[in-house]
């Protein structure tokens, strides 16, 4: 495998450098958790409940615990009162006192063959007294609705969430006068819309594998996107002391959300302290569906005014989330949508509000987008329908609303930069806009176009640089990749401000014990505020060498300069001193091992109260702004009613793409994973029952029903991020459904309320559209 | 519970016995029994293809095959491939074109891939995605693996 240095080139950043593990993954030798193995090691299996709402009368486990190879068995009562959560601590480590949805962990058996765990899990006698369940967000309001939390008043709530009854949390955000705008408009457009629940279908199931020490410290490997916030929910659910659990990682096969807040870490963690012994627990497909987390389904109910000339007045927004049994991150992911529900224009008048209710259903969470594409699935809808009420170019009706250089957005976070117009002229001329697509007989095909901001940012992170004696360089940062690339593109930062070829840069696995506290992989954030830890750190490796090659050339440090390899020279003469050099010195004779940290929390506000009302914002301090702009060709089967992307374009505003084809590759997953979302992949509820938790019923795109993704990357500098870098993760997702469903709209008239927009749903549109004709 | 029995296995070109339940699928038995754990568990259901290896060279899911049904056939899984310069070529091509992210389904990917090469030498993209469709990846949108594929048989019919 070629590494793509070359000294003669330069620099590390905007280099398609391949990934750093990538020859582990193409032999087949990176381990995964499952691929991990401990000496004793015990297996684990889960038993689920068989209601989605009862309260737990008794347990006995004695049969269990008399079948061959069990070692272990844990129930409610064996674990503590604790509680964990990210917004809101409601969620044992397993089901105690009542379960709240079907497939809920109550008891965990380890035995010396996972065979015999799983006949095991089946001996456990548990009592339910079966309650009516919440199926549900619209009946978990009912005034005489059964009540999942009980003690949800007591609950340590990290946010004003205005819980009460069942509903989980609240949001408003109000900027303008909505209700006198309305008056001003020519045309307003108004609409309900709802949209499914997305399974993540990471390839990788999650799992876990925990081991105490002699001391009763527990060492914990998972399937994570963040060692930290493992550490955090396992502690607080078990009520251990952080500095009692070690967190670390193997390889991570794929996360999209689903590993970032806990899943079985904490009752894994319990069987290991039960029996004393490692234990490993790795869930089937069928448990992964049924109990990690999904996307939240939305009910969307949006009103948009524009005047005659389609500049867009006024945007009100009103959202009912599907929160599952447990918060999780659900809080976030409603105020986020909120926020985000204006889309990248200038709209002067905006409403946003939101209610979270809990269910009796698997919780829902994180998931690439964080509620973006829901909104965006509603709002880029209504932005067509008032260019096509106008009879104006959807690319010309949002070129007049554009959000511009120098505007803040809703409520008022600051944009600095903003590469919006560049990516719309960029996806505008790559598709040929301007030009029809013919249909083959007997198919109907349009284009059709989204627009999509994101953030990448939020809470704190660390870097730490070492410089070792043989002047190569150790980056430890505590973040996880999950296969996004980001142990390159921080070892890119890291080798581009310390001028050395990426090779010489090794990055440490993320582990609590060693790595500074990283917050996660999650909401686009680890190339922006991770990145600026980086750079941090390596910029004070660099101050101490600097002063260090000062005294050892006796010249003053302004008049040194940093060179390519890894040198730092007298400027204008050939005199210099390579790391290798320096670093002895300081290891040993003067100085000390040269060691650079940086750490850094987001904190520019959200909210400008001069310029908005908000109640209720979980995120008070969020991030920076990436842009894109997309466009699809799809083709509709007049027969069948099935819509296929026969090509797609995606420009995105990345700021500065620190390794750009791996930049392409966000673009074009993120596209496939939206497109999926948009024309079939829907978790269906029989009752409280996931109907379809495989991948036989769950259908996720394969390579055959993915068309060819033109990615563009769009570079306008972020004057904060590292070398002018902001997020590229999530953002290549949201603008999809939209842009599917406004092709869709252009192709059959009408717009479309429902995802996903399957075959069943278009057909009646074609009939309809064939009779209007 | 079933007991256990002695397999013997024509493993990567080497007779190879294990000692397994006597129910245990093929991907049990490589990956508990014989520390060849590139095949991966993905669904366990046949779907995903994360699992899939050669037997007398047919590209076959580990997870749906019975490892008492392979007495006597020839099993390759991605380990066995060391030696095999089209295999070279394929995963430098991954390497080298961003087709590798978490990396969980590159293995079953390159077997598929492999195969491909030996029945159709200059495969077009519609004859790639076709191939692979069998092969579920979450990451990529699977534009990076196409061209990869289709960068190394040029590389090898070159």
């Amino acid at each position: 495998m070629n590494a793509e240095f070359d000294p003669s080139v330069g620099t590390a950043v905007g280099r398609s450098t391949p990934k750093l593990e990538n020859r582990e993954k193409v032999t087949g030798r990176a381990e995964y958790i499952d691929d991990l193995y401990r000496p004793n090691m015990l297996h684990a299996a889960i038993l689920g409940s068989p209601f989605a709402h009862a309260r737990i009368l008794s347990y006995d486990v004695s049969e269990a615990l008399a079948a061959p190879g069990v070692v272990g068995v844990i129930t409610g009562d064996d674990v503590p009162a604790g509680r964990m959560g990210a917004f809101i601590k409601d969620e044992h480590a397993l089901a105690k006192g009542k379960v709240l949805y079907l497939g809920e962990p109550v008891a965990a058996v380890a035995a010396e063959t996972l065979e015999q765990a799983r006949a095991a899990v089946n001996l456990i006698r548990v009592e339910y007294l079966e309650l009516p369940a919440v199926l549900s967000p619209e009946a978990g309001l009912a005034p005489d609705a059964p009540i999942l939390h009980e003690a949800l008043a007591d609950y340590i709530k990290v946010f004003d969430a205005g819980s009460t009854g069942n509903l989980c949390s609240r949001t408003e955000l109000t900027e303008g006068d909505v209700d006198a705008a309305w008056a001003g408009c020519a045309v307003i457009v108004e609409g309900e819309f709802t949209t499914q629940a997305q399974a993540h279908v990471a390839m990788e199931p999650c799992g876990a594998l925990a081991e105490m020490d002699a001391q009763g410290r527990v060492t914990l490997w998972s399937a994570n996107q963040s060692v930290f916030r493992v550490q955090a929910n396992v502690c607080e659910s078990l009520q251990l002391p952080m500095s009692r659990l070690r967190s670390l990682t193997p390889r991570v096969g794929g996360g999209f959300g689903n590993k970032m807040e806990a899943h079985i870490q904490p009752l894994t963690v319990a069987l290991a302290m039960k029996t004393g012994r490692p234990v490993k627990c790795v869930l089937t497909r069928e448990e992964d569906f049924e109990i990690v987390r999904a996307r939240h389904p939305f009910r969307i109910r949006m009103k948009t005014g524009a005047d005659a000339e389609g500049r867009l007045i006024a945007r009100e927004c009103e959202v009912l989330l599907d929160c599952g049994a447990f918060a999780d991150d659900s809080p976030g992911v409603m105020g986020y949508a909120l926020l985000m529900s204006g889309g990248p224009y200038r709209i002067p008048n905006q409403r946003a509000t939101g209610k979270l209710v809990y269910t009796n259903k698997l919780r829902f969470g994180a998931y690439r987008g964080f509620g973006n594409p829901q909104v965006s699935f509603a709002s880029e809808q209504q932005i067509d329908e008032i260019a096509r009420k106008l009879s104006l170019d959807p690319i010309e009706m949002r070129r007049r609303n554009l959000l511009q250089p120098g505007d803040g957005w809703f409520v008022g976070p600051k944009v600095a930069s903003n590469g919006l117009s560049a990516c719309l002229d960029a996806v505008e001329k790559a598709s040929a806009w301007g030009r029809k697509p013919d249909a083959k007989p007997g198919t109907r095909r349009a284009k059709g176009i989204a627009l999509s901001a994101h953030i990448s940012g939020l809470l704190g992170t660390g870097a730490i640089v070492r410089m070792l004696e043989d002047g190569t360089i150790s980056l430890n940062t505590g973040a996880t990749d999950i296969g996004q690339g980001s142990d390159t593109a921080l070892a890119q930062i890291c080798a581009e401000t310390l001028k050395v070829p990426v090779e010489m840069v090794s990055v440490a696995s993320p582990d609590t014990d060693g790595s500074p506290y990283n917050w996660g992989t999650t909401a686009s954030r680890v190339t922006y505020t991770t990145g600026r830890a980086v750079a941090g750190a390596a910029g004070e490796v660099l101050r101490q060498a600097m002063g260090h090659a000062a005294e050892m050339l006796d010249v003053p440090v302004e008049d040194l300069e940093l060179r390519e390899g890894g040198r730092i020279a007298i400027r204008g003469s050939n005199t210099d001193l390579p790391f290798a050099a320096i670093s002895g010195r300081a290891h040993w004779a003067k100085g000390g091992p040269i060691v650079g940290s940086h750490t850094l929390v987001f904190d520019e506000p959200t909210h400008d109260p001069k310029r908005a009302i908000a109640l209720g914002l979980p995120f008070p301090r969020i991030g920076v702004f990436s842009f894109a702009a997309t466009v699809v060709d799809v083709e509709i089967d007049e027969v069948t009613g099935q819509a296929r992307v026969t090509e797609a374009w995606s420009a995105v505003d990345v700021g500065r793409a620190i390794n750009p084809r791996l930049v392409d590759v966000q673009i074009e997953g993120g596209f496939i994973q939206g497109m999926g979302f948009a024309l079939y992949e829907e978790m269906v509820w029989d009752g409280p029952k996931l109907a379809n938790p495989s991948l036989l019923d769950y259908k996720v795109p394969t390579s055959a029903d993915s068309p060819h993704v033109h990615s563009i990357i769009v570079e306008d500098p972020e004057p904060s991020g590292p070398f002018g870098a902001k997020g590229a993760g999530e953002i290549g997702l949201n603008p999809v459904p939209a842009a599917i469903a406004n092709a869709v709209g252009a192709a059959l008239g009408g717009v479309s309320h429902d995802l996903p927009l399957t075959a069943e749903r278009l057909l009646p549109r074609i009939i309809e559209a064939e009779h209007a004709a | 519970m079933p007991g256990k029995q002695v397999f013997t296995l024509d493993l990567n070109g080497r007779e190879t016995e294990v000692f397994a339940p006597a129910d245990a699928t093929l991907l049990d038995v490589l990956r508990d029994n014989c520390a060849l754990r590139a095949a991966k568990r993905g669904c366990n259901q046949g779907v995903c293809g994360a699992c899939t290896v050669m037997i007398d060279d047919v590209p076959v899911r580990a997870c749906l095959t019975m490892a008492g049904a392979c007495g006597g056939r020839a099993i390759r899984t991605l380990e066995g491939y060391g030696d095999d310069p089209v295999m070279g070529r394929l995963q430098e091509a991954m390497n080298a074109s961003g087709g590798v992210q978490c990396g969980f389904c590159t293995s079953g990917l390159l077997i598929t891939a492999r195969n491909l090469l030996a029945e159709s030498p200059r495969p077009a993209q519609a004859e790639i995605r076709s191939a692979l469709s069998g092969n579920l990846c979450r990451c990529t949108g699977y534009v990076r693996i196409v061209e990869a594929i289709a960068s190394a048989a040029e590389e090898v019919a070159r």
